[in-house]
């Protein structure tokens, strides 16, 4: 009788959230609890992995721009509050530093039989993370422009500013180029991608000493502040968010975003569709050899400081969130890694990088310290109060204090 | 009041006192003496997506040791305070002892981040309170002087810069400046300049930071003046008409003096309110031409993928020794006046 009431309730329960399609993960309990940032794709892998949720398994989810903020109390907490948190190539180091992850080599043994040997993030030999999509800033370009100026899409930063000079020139438009140079982290991002491309490192290998005050770094702030005069004079203030704007008003040809933003610039409810259906991507223009921009992956990872059982629980339903189903559904929204992907149009950009041979963003555990030295220090360079050796001198100075504090320098 | 009765009185205060202000201030002292262990690194061999590197990574096990033998970190003393990013001292020894002349001096001291932000504040502070006492008390004297029906609705649009969000209020006129935006496109056709920016020239910016915090801080003001208002004798104002003084004569020798204790008490509140800008600096994006001390204090905790807690702490305290520092002055006015009293 007992068991009767029971599996009359669950078949309400059933018929109540009818319409919601139902996967069955196999899980028999457990809390998966996921933190990630908010953006459209990681939206669709939590909701996939929602649907592992039943009477015994919950699943619950927080998408939020300040996920860097609170991961590390988040997961330093025992229980963790999270048992899933969604990284990328930066956020995954301060998990790492202080010990908040648990090793995957066990639960994708077992159940991750749909993962590709590249999605497997592998620390020191043991797999800390698994990635399920890429990112990186490229080349946004309006073809019906070029094509009637007689401009070839710019591969280098130097025919990137001819091709703006030929618009200028055309009386089309006086600011071609848009960026997102907002000082702090936009601003660091566009020197580290240029900075890149010219194949030099960051750090004196195998320290934390730093080793950008070289003739590639001054190429590249030189090759910044030109990249400011062909901009709209607020550029000090452009974001990513403010330059999509600029781009849908028709005010700019040429930009370098996110290829995460590429899908919104071409989709169908873009406001401006004549200005959507000619925008193509092609990889970052370079100031050496690769493409200036570094190649981000997106990926989650697994709380420590959890039960195995709630581990288990979210490991299964994450394998659910990056299956090929989700994906089937969810194909433009980003540049995925997961076994079947075939590109769309707005991942052209990304994977232009990654043909052209641009380096992942590096991964040393200082290497957040000089993103903020750079953010913090450049502006004063580009706006022409200060001379670029002083920048780099602020840089190096903002960066070894910095670096001191946190314990990687003597 | 016997001393029994008024410790009966204030014994709450004074706790939540202890606990909310005492307390945490001590913490943040204690912390700004300590930085982070030295970091056990190694190389090891890294994959995903993009392919293998080797890489430097931390030594989780010795870290976890080394944390547990010592939780704080290691101790530091002051010499987080003195760092360049901080007070600098070392480098603007070197400074003097290498500049050819003051105007190298002071533009190479300008560029240090903590004097860079110390200038905008005091700028800020010195520049805002003044012109909100002023226009505060001006709004308050038009106000008082209007006929009743129109006062509840004109005190109500007065008062609404300060019942808006202080983030939202910098985010609509910054949207309202861009050059795109009503007052910026307006300004561009005004001036025949469509080059003007005001969140492009570091001097322009400043001017938008004061602006807004004027129009944000004068309602205060002009709610604290306008109760002021109320009280002033009615009988002196007449006998001042009776003796001939005009309307500007009766506001610069009845209504001012009287109400000076007020302006002395929202000085107060302006220096140490204003000495703490942070809101319209992110609200404006302006951290390319201004940035405060508690902007540093943030970037600190939230730029960073890992925040620097001592660095932050220092400069909090710094940041409270400045108040303390401008307030003095004040104080000291009020602790003559109580004693004069008693």
């Amino acid at each position: 009788m007992k068991f009767t009431v029971k599996s009359t309730v669950a078949a309400c329960a059933l018929m109540a959230s009818a319409g919601m399609s139902w996967a069955d993960c196999g899980i028999e309990s457990g809390s998966v609890r996921i933190l990630s940032n908010d953006f459209s794709a990681l939206h669709a892998v939590s909701e996939w992995a929602a649907k592992c949720a039943n009477g015994s398994v919950e699943v619950t989810s927080n998408a939020t721009a300040e996920h860097k903020n609170i991961q590390v109390p988040a997961l330093t907490t025992n229980p963790a509050t999270y048992t899933v948190a969604v990284v990328a190539s930066n956020s995954i180091i301060p998990l790492l530093t202080d010990d908040l992850i648990r090793p995957l080599d066990e639960y994708v043994a077992k159940w991750g039989g749909q993962l590709q040997e590249n999605q497997l993030i592998r620390i020191n030999g043991k797999i800390m993370a698994i990635a399920f999509m890429a990112n990186a800033q490229h080349l946004f370009y309006r073809d019906d422009i070029l094509a009637e100026n007689g401009i070839e899409v710019p591969t280098t930063f130097d025919e990137l500013f001819a091709a703006a000079d030929k618009l200028r020139a055309a009386g089309l438009m006086d600011s071609p180029i848009t960026s997102a140079y907002k000082p702090g982290w936009d601003l660091a991002a566009e020197f580290v991608n240029a900075y890149l491309g010219t194949g030099n490192e960051f750090f004196v290998p195998g320290s934390a000493e730093l080793a950008i005050d070289n003739a590639d770094g001054m190429k590249v702030l030189e090759t910044m502040k030109q990249m400011t005069t062909y901009m709209g004079t607020d550029w000090a203030t452009y974001d990513t968010n403010s330059i999509k704007p600029i781009w849908e008003a028709g005010d700019a040809a040429l930009s370098i975003s996110w290829g995460s933003r590429a899908g919104a610039y071409i989709g169908a409810d873009n406001p401006s569709p004549e200005i959507a259906a000619h925008t193509s991507f092609a990889a970052s223009p370079t100031v050496g050899s690769t493409p200036g921009g570094a190649l981000w992956w997106d990926g989650f990872t697994i709380a420590k400081n959890i039960s195995d059982e709630d581990a288990e629980a979210s490991f299964r339903a994450m394998m659910n969130g990056v299956s090929a189903e989700m994906m089937a559904e969810n194909t433009d929204m980003a540049v995925w890694l997961i076994g079947g992907y075939e590109p769309a149009k707005a991942a052209s950009g990304v994977i232009a990088n990654v043909n052209g041979g641009a380096r992942p963003y590096p991964m040393e555990p200082y290497m957040g310290l000089l993103h903020t030295a750079l953010g913090n220090n450049l502006i004063e360079y580009l706006q022409g109060s200060e001379s670029a050796e002083q920048a780099m001198a602020d840089i190096s100075s903002a960066y070894t204090t910095a670096a001191k504090e946190a314990g990687y320098l003597n | 009041m016997p001393h029994k009765t008024f410790l009966a009185f204030i014994w709450p205060s004074l706790l939540a006192m202890v606990l909310f202000i005492a307390v945490p201030i001590i913490s943040v002292a204690y912390q700004s003496l300590f930085i982070e262990h030295e970091k056990v690194l190694i190389s090891t061999e890294n994959c995903g997506p993009f392919g293998c590197k080797t890489e430097v990574t931390l030594d989780v096990d010795a870290m976890r040791q080394l944390r547990q033998d010592q939780p704080m970190g290691r101790y530091n003393g002051l010499n987080t305070y003195t760092n360049s990013t901080h007070l600098a001292f070392s480098d603007i020894n070197e400074i003097f002892r290498s500049s050819a002349n003051f105007d190298e001096i002071r533009d190479r001291i300008m560029n240090l981040p903590f004097y860079k932000a110390l200038i905008f504040t005091l700028s800020y502070t010195f520049i805002v309170a003044p012109l909100v006492i002023v226009v505060g008390f001006v709004i308050a004297v038009v106000v008082n002087s209007l006929p009743q029906m129109m006062k509840g609705p004109v005190i109500f649009f007065s008062l609404l810069p300060m019942i808006v969000t202080p983030l939202v209020g910098a985010l609509v006129l910054y949207w309202m400046i861009d050059s795109r935006g009503i007052i910026g496109a307006g300004l561009q056709s005004l001036f025949g300049d469509p080059n003007l920016s005001l969140k492009a020239s570091p001097t322009l910016t400043w001017v938008t930071l004061f602006v807004y915090g004027v129009w944000h801080n004068a309602p205060f003001s002009f709610v604290v003046f306008y109760a002021g208002l109320q009280t002033v004798p009615a009988d002196t104002l007449e006998s001042a008409m009776v003796d001939g003084a005009n309307r500007w004569e009766r506001i610069r020798f009845v209504t001012v003096p009287y109400l000076l204790p007020l302006a002395t008490f929202i000085a107060l509140m302006q220096l140490m309110d204003n000495f703490r800008v942070f809101e319209p600096i992110i609200g404006f994006s302006a951290a390319a031409s201004a940035t405060s001390l508690s902007y540093l204090i943030y970037n600190d905790l939230r730029a960073s993928d890992s925040p620097l807690f001592g660095s932050a702490a220092a400069t909090s305290m710094l940041t409270i020794v400045g108040v303390i520092i401008l307030l003095l002055p004040v104080l000291r006015r009020n602790w003559r006046e109580f004693n004069r009293k008693t």
